[in-house]
C-alpha cells in the first residue's frame, strides 16, 4: 500500500440523504488515501449503497462534502461538482463497477471497443493502438485476447464483469467505486474475480471503495472497514480489527452471523 | 395564386424559421428547434427543406430544386412547382445560375460560389440517436461534447468491416465543435462542405430541427488516424460525358446485365456536353 | 545493540464485552505492562487461556486496547498501536512487525511461494528477488519444492504453519510477534524454527512470543514472563 503523503485522496464528512422523513445515510464521514482500500459493509438498508450512490453522483446528497483532491492538484468537492465536471472526471480520475455488469457495459458493441471507449472519449484516435491497448487490459483481466471483437452478450457473467473492469481501468484512473462488486456470481467465479482485483488494487496502487455485505469479500479486499446500519456507521477501522474484535454490538451480531466455511 | 401567401407560409412561420436559421448561422452545426408547419406533401418527403426554402426565397431568387443530382426526378419536379405556383420565381436547373438551390441528397458537382444558398433536406437530424434513444440525453451529450461514442461506431465498422462502413450521411464536426449529420448525402460530398463559400442550411420537418454551416466554415469528417476519411473513387468515367472526378450512378440497360454509369448531377454533365467535352478526353 | 525498548507496553487493558450474549464481560488483560529490546526474546508461560494470545494480536493492533498503551518501535520513532490511525498500524506492520499467528489466511488461487514472498513485494522487493527467497525459505523449513506452486488451501495444517512461518522470517523485521510457533509442527521442522527464531535474534530483532513445549522455550528464550507478573498489582 502507498503512502499518499500528508493528503488523503478523498475526504468525506457529514454526508446526508434524507428522502422526506426517511433516513438515507446521515453523517457519514472516512478519508480514503492513495492505494488504499475501504470497505463500505452492512446488510440492505444500512445505506452502503445510499453513500455510493452520492458519491458517484447518481443521486443528489441532502448535506455533506466529499472533497476529492486531482491528479493536478486542485481540490474540489465532488457533491457539488457542474455536470460537465462530474463527467469529465468519471470518464478519467474515478471508476465505477456497478454490481450488475450489464449497467456498466454497451452491450450492443464489442469488447475491444467496450474498453477502447473512454480512450476514444479522452481523444485518442488511432485504430491500432486503442485496439492494442484493449487486448492488454482484456489480457489483464484474464479475458482471453481472441475474444475482443465478440459481443458482451456471449459472455459469462464472471467475464462480463471483468470487462466492466476492464473498461474502467483502462484511462487508469486513480479511484473506483464498486458496488457489490462479486454479486450474483458462482462462488469459484467470484473467487477468480476477488483475487483479480486484489492483484489489480495493488499492482496499480488504485483506491477503491467497495460496498459489499459479504464479509469475506471485505476481509479479502479492503485494508478498513466503514459498518453501517440504518444510514448510520456504527464501527470503522482497520479490517482485521472490525472483523477479529469488533466493538460495536451491531458489528458482533453481523460477524457472528456469518456461517463459518 | 392571389389566395396563397408569397411561398405559402404565412409571415410569422417565416419570421419564426428565420429566426431558427439567424440562431442555427451563429452555432454552426447545432441543432435548433423550430416549429414544423405541415406542408402539402407527407413527411420523409423534404418538408424540412420546403419550409426553409419558403422562409428564405424571395421575388429576385432564382430556384434550382434537385433530388439525387436530377432536376428531373418526380420530386424535384414537384418541389420546383410547388415554388413557381407558390412564388413566381424563375427556376432553372444551371447551378451556376441558381440562388438558391435546394437538394435532396446530394450537393451539386459545380463549385458554388459566394451568395449562393444550399438547402438540404434531413430526415433524422441527430448523429447520436443510433446509441441514445433519449433527446434530454443527448442534447447533454452535444452540449459537454462527448463525442466518443460516434469514434465507438467508426472503431465497430472497422472490426466488422475492415473498413467505416458508412458511406453516405458520414458524421462530421463542424467548426470544431458541433457533431453534426450532414444529411443523407453520399461520403464523397463530404469535402465540399468544408469551407463552402455557399451558406448550408438543413431542415428537418418531420423532426422539427433546423441547422447551418455558414460559409467558410470548416467541416471535418471523422475519421482515426490510421483509418483515414476517403471517399468513393470510380474506375471509369461517365459514359455521357467523360468526367471522372463526379458521383457516378450506376444505370441498367438490358436485362442481360448491361450497365452504364452516368454522372448523378445531371446539370453538370449536360453542362460538360454542351461545352464540346467528350468522353475519355 | 541498542537497549532501547523495541516493545513498551504500558498499563494495557484489555476486556471483552459480547453483546450477543447480553453484555457478558470478559476481562483478559488487567494493566499489563512489559517491555522487549532488540536482541530479546520474552516468551510468555501462563497456562493457555490466560490471555497470551490476546497479548500479541493487541500490540499487532488485531484487538482494541481498551486503555493503556502499546509502544511499537517503527524506523526512528515509537508509535502507539492502541491509538494508532489505521494506515499507521498497516505502515508499522507492512515495515516494522512479523506476525505468526495460529492461522493462516488462505487465499484460495494464490500459490504458496507468492503466499510467502508478498510482504517483501510489499516492501518494494523486485519480484524475482521476492520469490527466490520465498523459495530459499520454504526449502529451510521443509516445503516440498512440488508444492511451492499449489495453493495452501490443499495443505495440511503442519504445512500452512510452516507456510506462515516462511512468510514472516523471509522479511527481516525489527519485530516478531510469535504465537505458538511450532504448534502443528514435526521435529525436523521444529528444528528449523528453532533456528530461525535464533538467527532472528542474532540479528538484533526483538521477539515477543508464546512456547508451549518446555523445551523448545528453553532454546529460545533470553526472558521468560507470565501475564501474571506482568500486571500491575
Amino acid at each position: 500500500m502507498a503512502d499518499g503523503g500528508d493528503r488523503p485522496l478523498l475526504r468525506v464528512r457529514g454526508l446526508t440523504k434524507r428522502y422526506g422523513l426517511r433516513l438515507g445515510c446521515l453523517d457519514v464521514g472516512f478519508d480514503l488515501w492513495p492505494g488504499e482500500v475501504l470497505g463500505l459493509v452492512g446488510e440492505s438498508g444500512s445505506g452502503k449503497t445510499t453513500v455510493l450512490n452520492c458519491l458517484s453522483g447518481r443521486i443528489g446528497a441532502t448535506a455533506g462534502v466529499a472533497e476529492y483532491g486531482m491528479g493536478d492538484g486542485t481540490v474540489v468537492d465532488v457533491l457539488r461538482l457542474a455536470e460537465p465536471a462530474r463527467r469529465r472526471l468519471f470518464r478519467v480520475e474515478w471508476g465505477i463497477v456497478y454490481q450488475n455488469p450489464r449497467d456498466g457495459l454497451r452491450m450492443g458493441v464489442s469488447a475491444g471497443a467496450n474498453v477502447g471507449e473512454r480512450l476514444m472519449a479522452v481523444g485518442a484516435r488511432h485504430y491500432g493502438r486503442i485496439r492494442g491497448e484493449a487486448t492488454d487490459w482484456l489480457r489483464q483481466v484474464e479475458i482471453a485476447p481472441d475474444r475482443i471483437d465478440d459481443l458482451p452478450e456471449t459472455f459469462s457473467g464472471g467475464m462480463l464483469q471483468r470487462l466492466q473492469i476492464a473498461r474502467n481501468l483502462v484511462t487508469r484512473p486513480r479511484l473506483v467505486l464498486m458496488d457489490e462488486p462479486t454479486g450474483g456470481l458462482d462462488m469459484s467465479v467470484q473467487a477468480r474475480l476477488l483475487d483479480l482485483l486484489r492483484g489489480l488494487v495493488a499492482d496499480l496502487g488504485l483506491a477503491a471503495i467497495i460496498v459489499t455485505h459479504d464479509l469475506a469479500v471485505a476481509r479479502l479486499l479492503a485494508h478498513r472497514l466503514v459498518v453501517m446500519r440504518a444510514g448510520e456507521t456504527v464501527e470503522s477501522g482497520l479490517t482485521d480489527q472490525v472483523l477479529d474484535d469488533p466493538q460495536h454490538a451491531y458489528t458482533q451480531l453481523l460477524v457472528s452471523s456469518v456461517l463459518p466455511p | 395564386m392571389s389566395h396563397y401567401n408569397f411561398a405559402y407560409l404565412d409571415e410569422q412561420t417565416k419570421r419564426m424559421i428565420r429566426r431558427s436559421l439567424l440562431k442555427a448561422v451563429a452555432i454552426p452545426g447545432y441543432q435548433v428547434p423550430f416549429g414544423s408547419r405541415e406542408m402539402p406533401l407527407s413527411y420523409g418527403w423534404g418538408t424540412g427543406g420546403v419550409q426553409v426554402t419558403a422562409s428564405v426565397i424571395g421575388p429576385g431568387d432564382v430556384l434550382k430544386v434537385i433530388d439525387q443530382g436530377a432536376d428531373d426526378t418526380t420530386n424535384a419536379v414537384s418541389i420546383r412547382r410547388f415554388f413557381e405556383r407558390t412564388t413566381g420565381v424563375r427556376t432553372t436547373s444551371r447551378t451556376d445560375e441558381a440562388t438558391l438551390i435546394q437538394s435532396r441528397h446530394r450537393i451539386p458537382e459545380t463549385p458554388l460560389a459566394a451568395g449562393q444558398i444550399l438547402v438540404l433536406q434531413v430526415p433524422i437530424p441527430e448523429p447520436l440517436r443510433w446509441l441514445e434513444p433519449r433527446e434530454a440525453e443527448t442534447r447533454t451529450m452535444h452540449a459537454l461534447e462527448e463525442y466518443g461514442v460516434m469514434h465507438v461506431r467508426l472503431y465497430e465498422d472497422i472490426t466488422r468491416h475492415g473498413k467505416v462502413a458508412q458511406t453516405y450521411e458520414y458524421p462530421v464536426i463542424v467548426n470544431g465543435r458541433y457533431l453534426m449529420r450532414p444529411s443523407p448525402i453520399p461520403k464523397f460530398d463530404n469535402p465540399k462542405l468544408d469551407r463552402n463559400p455557399a451558406l448550408l442550411l438543413f431542415g428537418a420537418g418531420r423532426e422539427k430541427r433546423i441547422y447551418a454551416v455558414p460559409p467558410h466554415t470548416s467541416v471535418r469528417s471523422l475519421d482515426f488516424e490510421d483509418h483515414p476519411f476517403e471517399i468513393e473513387r470510380w474506375d471509369r468515367a461517365c459514359a455521357l460525358c467523360g468526367a471522372t472526378e463526379a458521383f457516378l450512378d450506376e444505370i441498367i440497360t438490358d436485362d442481360k446485365g448491361g450497365r452504364v454509369f452516368v454522372c448523378s448531377d445531371t446539370d453538370f454533365c449536360s453542362h460538360r456536353r454542351s461545352r464540346g467535352v467528350e468522353r475519355g478526353v | 545493540m541498542s537497549d532501547r525498548a523495541a516493545i513498551e507496553v504500558r498499563d494495557l487493558e484489555k476486556t471483552f464485552t459480547l453483546h450477543v450474549q447480553g453484555g457478558v464481560r470478559l476481562p483478559v488483560l488487567r494493566r499489563v505492562s512489559l517491555a522487549v529490546c532488540p536482541g530479546e526474546c520474552v516468551v510468555l508461560t501462563d497456562p493457555s487461556g490466560s490471555g497470551k494470545s490476546t497479548l500479541l494480536r493487541a500490540v499487532y493492533g488485531n484487538y482494541v486496547a481498551q486503555a493503556g498503551r502499546i509502544l511499537v518501535r517503527h524506523g526512528a520513532r515509537m508509535v502507539d498501536i492502541a491509538g494508532a490511525e489505521p494506515r499507521l498500524v498497516l505502515e508499522v506492520r507492512r515495515q516494522s512487525l512479523g506476525y505468526v499467528s495460529q492461522f493462516l489466511r488462505v487465499i484460495p488461487r494464490v500459490p504458496a511461494v507468492d503466499v510467502v514472498a508478498e510482504p517483501l513485494r510489499s516492501l518494494g522487493t523486485p519480484r524475482a528477488e521476492a520469490v527466490e527467497r520465498a523459495r530459499r525459505m520454504l526449502e529451510r523449513l521443509g516445503i516440498p519444492e512440488r508444492l511451492w506452486s499449489l495453493s495452501p488451501v490443499t495443505f495440511s495444517g503442519g504445512e500452512q504453519q510452516r507456510v506462515n512461518i516462511a512468510r514472516v522470517f523471509a522479511v527481516d523485521y525489527p519485530i516478531l510477534l510469535l504465537d505458538e510457533p511450532t504448534a502443528s509442527l514435526d521435529s525436523a521442522s521444529r528444528v528449523a524454527v528453532v533456528e530461525l527464531i535464533r538467527e532472528a535474534r542474532r540479528r538484533g530483532a526483538a521477539i515477543l512470543g508464546t512456547v508451549h513445549d518446555a523445551d523448545i522455550r528453553a532454546a529460545v528464550a533470553t526472558r521468560v514472563l507470565t501475564l501474571a507478573s506482568a500486571e500491575a498489582a
